[in-house]
């Protein structure tokens, strides 16, 4: 839900990397948080478990600059990937005004995605969204691997809307700013819209 | 249902500033802060040099948003209230409708009076976002600002 305060001329928007267990979710925050300037981003909050799983979100304010005079800032928020922390999960697409989905291109891995992103489709719904309207970017990740789905056989198996996909490596930054990106842009279209 | 974007203008921004002020002081607290349920600060007052409000936001967000889960599970709708206590510091939130409203205090504040002082401000935060809700329905001068948002105006940010 995008909360515009028009006394300090500012928008914030909420978007939320989703993906399966160990698909590179937090990295691409991880990364964004390394390469952006201090003082356009704050701090990156993770809450995780003592192996650096996340445990119920990651989070990091990212301020992109000024439009029509209001100053743009996005939440960037991950979900905890493993099955069982679905709970959270639900909590946190709460508010949520774009939503990146992080598959992990690995054969073994394909189950893992499909079921992540039915879960997705399924607690957007529980909020009311529908993932046919809302601002969505598919990220293939893990493309440097050895044992990776080719892109065109992934993207039959995930794309739902002709969504933009992008190829990622989130590990060396590869594929990150276009994904975000992407997502921003349709946010801001969105808003124009509303 | 999804949420409506949550839109304030400078007049219920000054308002809810100077309701936080009177809670603050009338509370003896170090910070009064609202904060929506989605972890975006709204309006702060207090000494906050020394706090990452935008963290603090969204840490509080996903703290009532998980009590909340909990409530659900043992059949309650919500639980209004939260209050952590510290050596030191300790914090109180209120759920006020879509917003939280937290308060940050030491030793020179008990919990027991910055309860009663948060109910007694609740009613005038709760007043002052139902104004803000209703003008959110309405169509003004400064909503087609967005709409006059250019292709190149999104690009721009991306340079």
């Amino acid at each position: 839900m995008t909360f515009i305060n028009y006394a300090s001329r500012e928008i914030n928007c909420k978007i939320v990397y989703y993906g399966p267990g160990l698909c590179g979710k937090t990295t691409n925050l991880q990364y964004i948080y390394d390469s952006t300037a201090p003082a356009s981003k704050g701090k990156l909050i993770s809450l995780a478990t003592e192996t650096d799983r996340t445990l119920f979100f990651d989070f990091m304010p990212l301020e992109l600059g000024t439009v029509r005079g209001f100053k743009t800032r996005f939440h960037l928020y991950t979900v905890p990937g493993q099955v069982f922390y679905d709970a959270s999960r639900k909590l946190i697409l709460k508010g949520v005004d774009g939503v990146v989905f992080v598959a992990d291109s690995q054969e073994e891995r394909m189950d893992a995605n499909i079921e992540s992103l039915y879960n997705l489709e399924e607690n957007l719904q529980t909020h009311g969204h529908d993932l046919m309207k809302i601002p969505y970017v598919l990220q293939l990740n893990k493309r440097d691997l050895p044992n990776v789905i080719p892109t065109a056989d992934l993207t039959a198996e995930l794309q739902r809307k002709g969504e933009p996909v992008h190829e990622a490596v989130a590990s060396t930054g590869v594929g990150v700013f276009d994904t975000l990106k992407s997502v921003a842009k349709q946010v801001l279209t969105e808003l124009r819209k509303s | 249902m999804t949420d409506t974007p949550i839109a304030i203008r400078e007049p219920q921004f000054q308002q809810l500033q100077t309701a936080l002020a009177k809670l603050r002081a009338d509370s003896s607290a170090q910070v009064a802060f609202l904060v929506d349920k989605n972890g975006q600060a709204i309006a702060v007052q207090g000494d906050v040099s020394n706090l990452d409000t935008t963290s603090f936001a969204s840490l509080a967000a996903g703290n009532v948003a998980a009590t909340g889960g909990m409530a659900e599970l043992v059949g309650e709708k919500e639980f209004p209230t939260l209050s952590h206590e510290g050596e030191r510091e300790s914090i109180y939130i209120c759920v006020i409708g879509r917003a939280l409203l937290i308060v940050v205090f030491d030793e020179r504040a008990s919990l027991g009076l910055v309860k009663l002082r948060v109910k007694q401000a609740s009613r005038e935060f709760a007043q002052i976002f139902a104004e803000i809700n209703t003008q959110a329905n309405e169509t003004t001068n400064n909503e087609s600002l967005f709409a006059e948002i250019t292709d190149e105006d999104i690009d721009s940010l991306f340079k």
